[in-house]
């Protein structure tokens, strides 16, 4: 059973066995092009590999959107250390539900990713950290996995080509600081998830400080894709420096909501009013989120024209980030979005660097109180001076992630906050339940 | 400490996939594991953890703290977790987590007396597109109203 319906104006490249009778398993996998990727990338040079990969425009699909070509480039192949393959399959930036389903419906196709990465950078080992949280999607990859052994697909000599490579599953317990690569590897490591000092970054001493390649599940998924039917294919399904698709995550105020495929450079409007069946209740777009809640928030205004790729967010002073589109309808208190998504930021702060463990909390009690109506004017240009002081000035991008959407919602909707003054109780929540008013008192952190 | 043999079966897997003398690495997924089975981190689990790890019991210890999934205190046979971060909380979600705390009489990470039923306030727990999202132990619920709640915690009062 699918989660959503497809949608016609979907792309399906990585989603193409959503919904095939046991497209988890490896018959349904093998009957639909499954593995003919690696064994045509066996037949290839490393080098061969990554030029493909770069052919691709790939770029990382977890938030950052490095290409992953030039990531794979920077392993270097001549060390001696065992190289490694780390698949980041702790999705959780709010708002994103992708890699769950990729894992859920094909996780060969991942499985087939990883192998070809190994094939790369000449890595023989990877594991695929996944989120506590997705204790059953665990089970779904352990089966594959071991599918995979039995079929030749993992282990010594794989299809008699020479290469070995062994893949495991590894589980984390409950962090969303251990999605940034660094503090995952300490996380892989039994340790605290706490962000490393870079350089050097992963490529070169990643998991136990040897060369790891390091992406996220939908960029692994991608490769599959790219080696089969080349590189030069899968970029004209984008938009130049942006090859592909994206699965994007409507969630929030929409008709329906759901993971849907689309091509890179996909129209928001459209992707809102098609896709999405349009705002929820017939009501009107107040703002959106186009990629989890580390993205600066746009106003609908701002959504005129604009298309879901890496450039375009950029020029929009956004970000594609995770595919985690949060929709907001015209009755949305922006001060409450901006007080939950600080509450989450205050409770995800790892606590190693200062501005972003003290900054995350002082914003949070700030916006509590305003938002609880005990404001002051001054506040409203307190809250957009400490954001701004926590930004590029901690070694993960926690710090820039919690300071980012708070600017943009203090710039973009000043006049709520000032609607929040002297005392009012929250004049978006009128005629709401009582509850609203405390609704968003943390009862995990005294005040 | 003796624990079923399916978990010892884990854990003996669990040694060997990490590089040589990289053993620590097991730390957490042992830790979690160990916890579904006897309810909690105690005192007890963080030394064998330790042991059979190589680890020291103080670096066992400190992760605990850090993960939001170990807890030391037991909670309850069923622990509901109740997603109220921004996706969830545009579609009700802070809703939801009050009508749960008003239902079952507990608070966050709290547990009945009769430590069947426990809550816990989360964050994102990756169901965004059908929220709100609830999750009881590790099944996740989607779409969930104050009255499919209501079923579900009806539902598992019955099961006991």
């Amino acid at each position: 059973m699918l989660y959503n319906e497809p949608h016609p104006l979907e792309t399906k490249i990585l989603t193409r066995r959503f919904g095939l009778e046991n497209s988890a398993s490896m018959d349904t996998y093998l009957a639909t092009e499954g593995y003919q990727a690696f064994d045509k990338a066996a037949g290839m040079k490393p080098e061969q590999i990554i030029e493909e990969m770069k052919i691709s425009n790939l770029r990382g699909r977890g938030g950052a959107g490095f290409p992953t070509g030039m990531k794979w480039s920077f392993v270097p192949r001549t060390s001696l250390k065992p190289k490694y393959i780390v698949v980041n399959a702790d999705e959780s930036e709010p708002g994103t539900c992708k890699d769950r389903l990729l894992m859920e419906y094909d996780p060969h196709q991942l499985i087939e990713g990883t192998l070809i990465a190994g094939l790369a950078v000449d890595a023989h080992a990877g594991y695929i950290y996944i989120r506590g949280e997705y204790r059953y999607l665990i089970e779904i990859v352990d089966k594959a996995i071991a599918e995979a052994y039995a079929h030749g697909y993992l282990g010594k000599n794989i299809r008699g080509t020479g290469f070995d490579f062994e893949l495991y599953t590894h589980t984390g317990a409950g962090a969303y600081e251990c999605g940034e690569e660094s503090a995952l590897l300490e996380s892989l490591e039994g340790k605290r998830g706490i962000p490393r000092i870079r350089p050097p970054f992963p490529a070169v001493s990643g998991a136990f400080q040897s060369p790891t390649v390091l992406n996220n599940v939908e960029t692994f998924c991608a490769v599959p894709p790219i080696i089969r039917d080349g590189g030069a294919a899968f970029a004209a399904l984008g938009i130049p420096k942006a090859g592909g698709t994206k699965l994007t995550c409507l969630t929030g105020h929409v008709n329906r909501p759901g993971v849907y495929e689309l091509k890179l450079g996909f129209p928001v409007k459209t992707m809102l009013e098609e896709v999405g069946g349009g705002i929820l209740g017939g009501k009107k777009l107040k703002a959106f989120i186009p990629g989890g809640s580390s993205c600066p928030v746009l106003t609908a205004a701002e959504c005129e024209g604009l298309t879901m790729d890496y450039d375009s967010m950029a020029k929009a002073k956004s970000m594609l980030g995770s595919g985690g589109v949060v929709v907001m309808d015209e009755d949305t208190c922006m001060v409450k979005a901006a007080l939950r998504i600080m509450r989450f930021y205050a409770h995800e702060s790892c606590g190693w660097c200062i501005p972003c463990r003290e900054g995350t909390s002082w914003l949070r009690k700030l916006l509590q109180r305003f938002h609880d109506g005990m404001g002051q004017r001054s506040d409203i240009a307190l809250i957009g001076d400490l954001a701004k002081n926590m930004l590029g000035k901690t070694f993960c991008p926690l710090g820039d992630a919690a300071a980012l959407p708070t600017i943009s919602i203090v710039e973009k909707f000043y006049h709520e906050f000032e609607d929040h003054l002297n005392g009012k109780p929250c004049p978006y929540e009128v005629g709401q339940t009582s509850r609203s008013a405390r609704v968003l008192q943390d009862p995990r952190v005294a005040i | 400490m003796t624990f079923s043999s399916e978990l010892e079966n884990r854990f003996a897997k669990l040694l060997t996939i990490y590089p040589p003398g990289r053993q620590r690495s097991a730390v957490i997924p042992m830790l979690l594991y160990a916890q579904d089975e006897i309810g909690s981190v105690t005192p007890e689990l963080i030394e064998e953890v330790a042991r059979r790890t190589g680890a020291t019991p103080l670096q066992v210890d400190e992760v605990i703290g850090y993960y939001s999934m170990l807890h030391k205190k037991p909670l309850g046979k069923y622990h509901i977790q109740i997603c109220t971060n921004i996706s969830c909380l545009l579609r009700g979600g802070m809703e939801l987590w009050e009508h749960a705390c008003e239902k079952v009489g507990v608070g966050h990470k709290e547990a009945t007396a009769d430590g069947q039923i426990s809550l816990e306030e989360v964050e994102c727990i990756g169901a965004c597109s059908w929220a709100p999202a609830v999750q009881v132990n590790y099944d996740f619920h989607h779409f969930v109203t104050p009255e499919k709640l209501d079923r579900l915690l009806d539902g598992l009062r019955k099961i006991q």
